[in-house]
């Protein structure tokens, strides 16, 4: 009785109390989150702008000169507009956006990087736990990683006998080393207070890799996610380059032998800004999967 | 009597390239079933090495373990251990680390609403439950060493190993847990072995004491009984007669007749 006396006259007071202060103290948050998040969009956003600006009008004095090799930047607007301003045109089976290059050397990435997760992360998990298996493999594995991804391809050729498989290939195959190397260095820094808890737990093989194993390696794995989609992203130009199809690689390529400069400038700006978000996805994705391992 | 928990003439030698090094020789002790005992030694005596041997995940080199009437070589839930850096997994919350032994043990026995309610009870019992939804990282040393310790609670051992679970905590918060410790102890009647180096909580706490002997090769050096009714409270006994003997009496055997020489 007594406490829903005391709840009943309690919020009382409180409700005019509450509706004051909500009237009051939005207006100045609003106006100061505002300008709060305006100056830290001026600080990160402004530098860079500058930069690009500065670095643009320097290009276009140097390349504006009567005997200047490659276009200034005035020059690849007016020939390459319509790559800029609509990366989704469709003009023909071989005539079409950059954007639309760019996703279909994407979806080769994401199936060559995918496979080179998974396989990547399963060899890595066996090497780290395995000292036998660390020694055989490790140093056949950092040997095979220092191969270019490239030198890779004519094997893959004649081994696929098709283009598309092969560029797939060359991904799997740049990707993976990095994604191994790390997992197994993660799976090796477990520390023995968790191994022991598994022991008095009796998990099982499976048990240990899903909750202990992938969850405390997952820091590393995902550095090693990190690094292998970087060099995915920079095999798959070089290896679309020699493949052909419709990949943005084969564009550049493609545009080199028709002499079509201002193309492939605008052709290397999609890859670059492609390449920095894949890398900044990865990073994301890191930062929230492993949020509760950073502090142990 | 018929001990409950037997260890037999255990040794435990250590073996790297050619250099061996003999850590514990011929332990043997017999602990009865509800028994509070503590292991006391100077740092280095293989203390933490004999409780290892006990939860199985160290192997001894001769001699055994006899839990219940079967000897023990592997580590299992029936010998949970409370270790010193609590070894919570730090990407779970709370309530999901009692819950992965919980799911674990009673995955046979109990249905999924019985181990959400037996989580909790457990975590009742250490006064956790106010932060079941917060990670390891988000509470203070002494919460995490309660977690700890709901944690094996929750696997219902047969005996609760603790491993100096007080040690990196400040004196406050020790005695808290101490208290917490000696009331759950009363309430279920664990068989408990704790290793300890600080002797108050080992004369507070214990049914008998085990004085180790310096390494290497540490033996039992002595086993003194405690004599204190229970529940105990910590500031009756501190002009306790009998409190103060047992005080003393693990103090001289400590500083006088088995001082650590290396001792910094």
């Amino acid at each position: 009785m007594s406490v829903t006396a005391l709840k009943e006259t309690t919020p009382a007071p409180k409700r005019p109390a509450a509706e004051v202060v909500r009237l009051a103290r939005p207006r100045p948050p609003v106006k100061t989150r505002l300008r709060t998040w305006l100056t830290r969009a001026a600080v990160n956003v402004l530098p860079p702008l500058v930069m690009a600006v500065l670095l643009l009008l320097m290009w276009e004095l140097l390349c504006s000169g009567p005997g200047a090799t490659l276009p200034p930047p005035s020059r690849i607007w007016t020939d390459s507009k319509d790559l800029i301003l609509d990366p989704f045109f469709v003009a023909g089976p071989q005539d079409i956006g950059l954007g639309l290059r760019v996703l279909v050397s994407l979806q080769r990435v994401a199936v060559g990087f995918g496979l080179a997760a998974v396989v990547g992360i399963l060899i890595g998990a066996v090497i780290g736990q395995s000292i036998w298996a660390m020694r055989g493999l490790d140093p056949i594995f950092q040997m095979l990683r220092t191969v270019p991804p490239l030198a890779w391809l004519p094997l893959a050729l004649a081994a696929f006998r098709d283009s598309n498989p092969s560029a797939i290939f060359v991904i799997f195959i740049t990707a993976i080393w990095p994604i191994i190397i790390n997992t197994a260095v993660g799976i090796r820094n477990i520390p023995q207070d968790y191994r022991n808890v598994a022991q008095v737990l009796r998990l099982n093989q499976i048990e240990f890799f899903w909750k202990i194993m992938l969850p405390s390696a997952a820091p590393y794995i995902f550095t090693g996610l990190r690094i292998g989609i970087g060099l995915s992203w920079l095999a798959i130009v070089a290896a679309e380059m020699l493949t052909g199809g419709v990949g943005i690689g084969f564009f550049i390529w493609d545009a080199w032998n028709s002499s079509r400069l201002p193309d492939i400038i605008v052709a290397l700006v999609y890859i670059g800004v492609v390449g920095f978000a894949l890398d900044r996805l990865v990073a994301g994705i890191a930062a929230f999967v492993t949020r509760g391992t950073a502090s142990a | 009597m018929t001990a409950y928990l037997q260890l037999s003439q255990i040794g435990k030698t250590f073996t790297r390239g050619a250099a061996t090094t003999e850590v514990l020789r011929d332990i043997s002790l017999e602990i009865a079933k509800g028994e509070y005992i503590s292991i006391i030694g100077h740092s280095g005596c293989g203390k933490s090495t004999l409780l290892n041997i006990v939860a199985g995940l160290t192997g001894a080199t001769s001699g055994g373990v006899i839990l219940d009437g079967r000897e023990v070589n592997a580590p299992g839930p029936d010998r949970a251990v409370v270790f010193q850096n609590h070894s919570l997994l730090p990407w779970l919350t709370v309530y999901d680390n009692v819950r992965l032994a919980v799911d674990k043990v009673f995955s046979g026995t109990k249905s999924r609403a019985e181990r959400n309610d037996w989580t909790l009870h457990n975590l009742e019992l250490v006064q956790m439950v106010h932060a079941k939804d917060k990670r390891p990282a988000e509470v203070s040393g002494g919460m995490k060493q309660r977690v700890g310790i709901a944690r094996a609670l929750a696997m219902q051992p047969k005996v609760l190993l603790l491993d100096e679970p007080f040690g990196a905590l400040d004196a406050l918060t020790r005695a808290h847990l101490q208290d917490s410790v000696m009331q759950i102890h009363a309430t279920l009647g664990n068989t408990i072995l704790m290793i300890t180096h600080d002797v108050d909580e080992a004369v507070l706490l214990s049914d008998r004491i085990v004085m180790m002997t310096n390494g290497p090769s540490a033996r039992i050096g002595e086993v003194l009984s405690v004599d204190l009714a229970r529940p105990r409270r910590r500031l009756e006994l501190v002009a306790n007669p009998i409190y103060l003997k047992a005080r003393e009496a693990v103090l001289k055997f400590l500083h006088e007749r088995h001082r650590f020489v290396e001792a910094a």
